[in-house]
């Protein structure tokens, strides 16, 4: 079992997003420390690109703030070893970040220096089950779990992605891009149901969430509730300023959830 | 590639780089083009579009006063600016809407650069009754200000798109993301060989009636193939029409123009294969323009089509095998040239187009004049007067 399977010992997991670098990387550790204390189960950093296809206005504007800031991959590495070494942060942690990131830097130099960093796992959203292949080797070599996405068009695809499924599964729980949604429509119970079917690996529903009700409605149907748009609009909101909102929000949305 | 599941693949370029929300979007684009690309009804119906409503075949033209001031090789000019919408795009969209309307889609979506996709992409929809939405960078909807009118004439919306550097590449990822939350009407009509396969192998297919007919027309004024074919690259789909049918032909050179804005040694370029390196990007592994962390640059060119920071697939496998040559052209180069060709031959080419011309206007002479260029006008000039005009200081008003 790898480590991130620990997010899911406590209940339903409460997965918090950051893009690293926005404001700057002293504010992101402070607030990856405040979410790790405040009930995150598992933290997903985000590498900025410049080119975020699969994010809504929120996260795009996030990514360029970070990068006009100056941040880049290596620096980020050094954040998440100083978070691990310094701050003592032993809560799982993804990267999620895009192809190019990794593949420009060296797909296996990149792997190697994330695990040096202590990092457990990978979201590429665009990297689809048929181009895993260029990834899963370094990622495999290098302890690092590269986290399968499902998505409300996927159908017939389920299975073939859970059956390689490790981590665990991000179940995108509606069409579009990320970003803060007022509904969601998506029957999130029949896709966890096809993949039960064929895995244990735990299955958590990202995009669109910002409520604890949304989040309790997600998770109620899988193992956990994934937020990204809404955590960082209080940072787009209140820059270094927002490590107490951002605590008293992860906290309010993990007991939203805790119980179920 | 000893990876079979990965499709789409020129050498180890191409493939399906996409979020999973799209995968069976263009695996039903995949599988409707099987179907329908070796249909006899389906490619009577085409043809007839391209011929009776596009003009096709276009004209090959000897440039013989061009070719006599150069002075060297015999200069021939494939004249897509001669189409209906006034380039090259109509081809390869009058396929893709004939497609998407045979899958029962009823909205046609596309980026454009210089305006002529996405002129073209809400010609076809009002042809064909289709909805259509056209997603154009902002800084693009300035300097093509005409071809926005003419869009929106045509019934399109046109959605500026404010983030990134508000050019062409940017208006590719906002038709993405709009493709991702809007599938089951909608056909995402891309306008280059570029993209998640299928697209780059789709448009390819659709745009090399260009080479097919100027290998025919060379055949029957020369009685020979060219020595040289020669053509602009953004994204590559006139370059790659050009090329097609002379791939297997290794005595004819395959010349790519690529846009080296205020110079390939300055950061104002848009020179993918002189100046970048290999990346995955808009659902392709490809070379891109990019920084040491894999960050995508702001290109430029004056040319809104070909400022674009990465090429399709198969150019950068013609370009690993040797194939095909990629050369870079300055702004100076191309305005040199656009003014060259309106004085000489009395056409006026698009800047893409331009850049073309300006590399066969320094090959001609050094070739003996039994040699023979031929040169594909991509598109029409009259959208890039007044940006040209600017460039030279002259503020006129359309």
């Amino acid at each position: 079992m790898s480590k991130i399977s620990e997010a899911f010992n406590n209940g339903k997991a409460f997965i918090p997003f950051i893009t690293c670098g926005d404001p700057d990387l002293e504010t992101t550790k402070d607030i990856v420390c405040e979410m790790a204390g405040r009930g995150a189960d598992l933290i997903e950093l985000g590498i900025p690109f410049s080119d975020p296809t699969a994010e809504g206005p929120v996260i795009q504007a996030a990514n360029l703030r970070a990068l006009q800031g100056g941040v880049t991959t290596d620096q980020i590495f050094q954040m998440a070893r100083e978070l691990r070494e310094d701050r003592g942060l032993t809560l799982p942690l993804v990267f999620m970040t895009y192809a190019n990131v990794v593949y420009s830097y060296g797909t296996d130099r990149f792997c190697a220096q994330a695990q040096a960093a202590g990092i457990d796992g990978l979201i590429l959203p665009d990297v689809p089950y048929e181009e895993r292949p260029d990834f899963t080797p370094a990622c495999g070599a290098h302890g690092l779990d590269l986290i399968a996405m499902v998505a409300p068009t996927s159908e017939d695809r389920i299975g073939m992605i859970a059956r390689e499924a490790e981590g665990f599964i991000y179940v995108v729980s509606s069409l579009g891009v990320t970003g803060t949604r007022t509904a969601i429509t998506t029957d999130i119970g029949a896709i966890v149901r096809i993949i039960r079917s064929v895995t244990d690996v735990p299955c958590a529903v990202g995009f669109g969430i910002s409520t604890p009700d949304q989040a309790r409605r997600m998770a109620q149907a899988s193992d956990g509730a994934i937020v990204g748009s809404a955590i960082v609009k209080q940072v787009a909101a209140l820059g270094r300023e927002a490590v107490p909102a951002i605590g008293d929000y992860v906290q309010s949305m993990k007991d939203a959830i805790r119980d179920l | 590639m000893t990876d079979t599941r990965s499709r789409g693949r020129f050498g180890r370029h191409g493939g399906q780089y996409i979020p999973e929300t799209l995968m069976n979007a263009v695996i039903e684009l995949e599988e409707a083009y099987d179907r329908y690309k070796d249909d006899p009804a389906f490619n009577q119906e085409l043809t007839d579009l391209l011929n009776d409503y596009a003009g096709r075949p276009s004209r090959l033209y000897y440039a013989e006063k061009m070719t006599k001031d150069l002075g060297g090789a015999k200069i021939y000019l494939k004249r897509e600016d001669l189409n209906h919408t006034g380039a090259h795009k109509i081809n390869n969209v009058l396929g893709q809407a004939l497609l998407a309307r045979k899958m029962g889609k009823t909205r046609l979506i596309a980026e454009t650069g210089a305006g002529q996709h996405g002129v073209a992409t809400a010609t076809a929809a009002a042809l064909m009754g289709m909805e259509c939405v056209v997603f154009m960078g902002v800084k693009d909807t300035e300097r093509q200000a005409l071809n926005v009118y003419k869009m929106k004439l045509l019934g399109a919306d046109v959605v500026p798109v404010n983030s990134g550097t508000g050019t062409l590449k940017d208006a590719v990822s906002e038709a993405m993301r709009e493709w991702t939350s809007r599938i089951a009407d909608t056909h995402y009509c891309l306008g280059s060989v570029m993209g998640p396969h299928p697209f780059p192998t789709i448009v390819r297919d659709f745009q090399s009636v260009i080479s097919r007919e100027l290998k025919a027309q060379m055949l029957e004024k020369e009685g020979r193939l060219p020595d040289a074919v020669i053509a602009c690259v953004g994204g590559g789909s006139n370059a790659i029409g050009s090329f097609y049918n002379f791939i297997d032909d290794p005595d004819v050179r395959l010349i790519g123009c690529e846009a080296a804005g205020r110079g390939i040694d300055t950061f104002e370029a848009a020179a993918t294969i002189n100046t970048g390196r290999e990346g995955i990007f808009h659902g392709m592994k490809s070379y891109f323009c990019q920084d040491e962390y894999g960050q995508i640059a702001p290109v430029y060119s004056i040319s809104a089509g070909l400022d674009y920071p990465g090429i399709g697939p198969e150019h950068a496998w013609l370009h690993d095998i040797g194939r095909a040559e990629y050369v870079a052209i300055t702004d100076d180069e191309a305005v040199n040239a656009f003014e060259y060709l309106s004085r000489t031959e009395g056409i006026i080419p698009a800047i893409e187009s331009a850049h073309a011309l300006a590399y066969a206007m320094k090959l001609a002479p050094t070739l003996p004049k039994d040699r023979i260029l031929a040169v594909t006008i991509s598109g029409r000039g009259d959208k890039d007067c007044a940006a040209i005009a600017r460039y030279r200081g002259e503020d006129i008003h359309e």
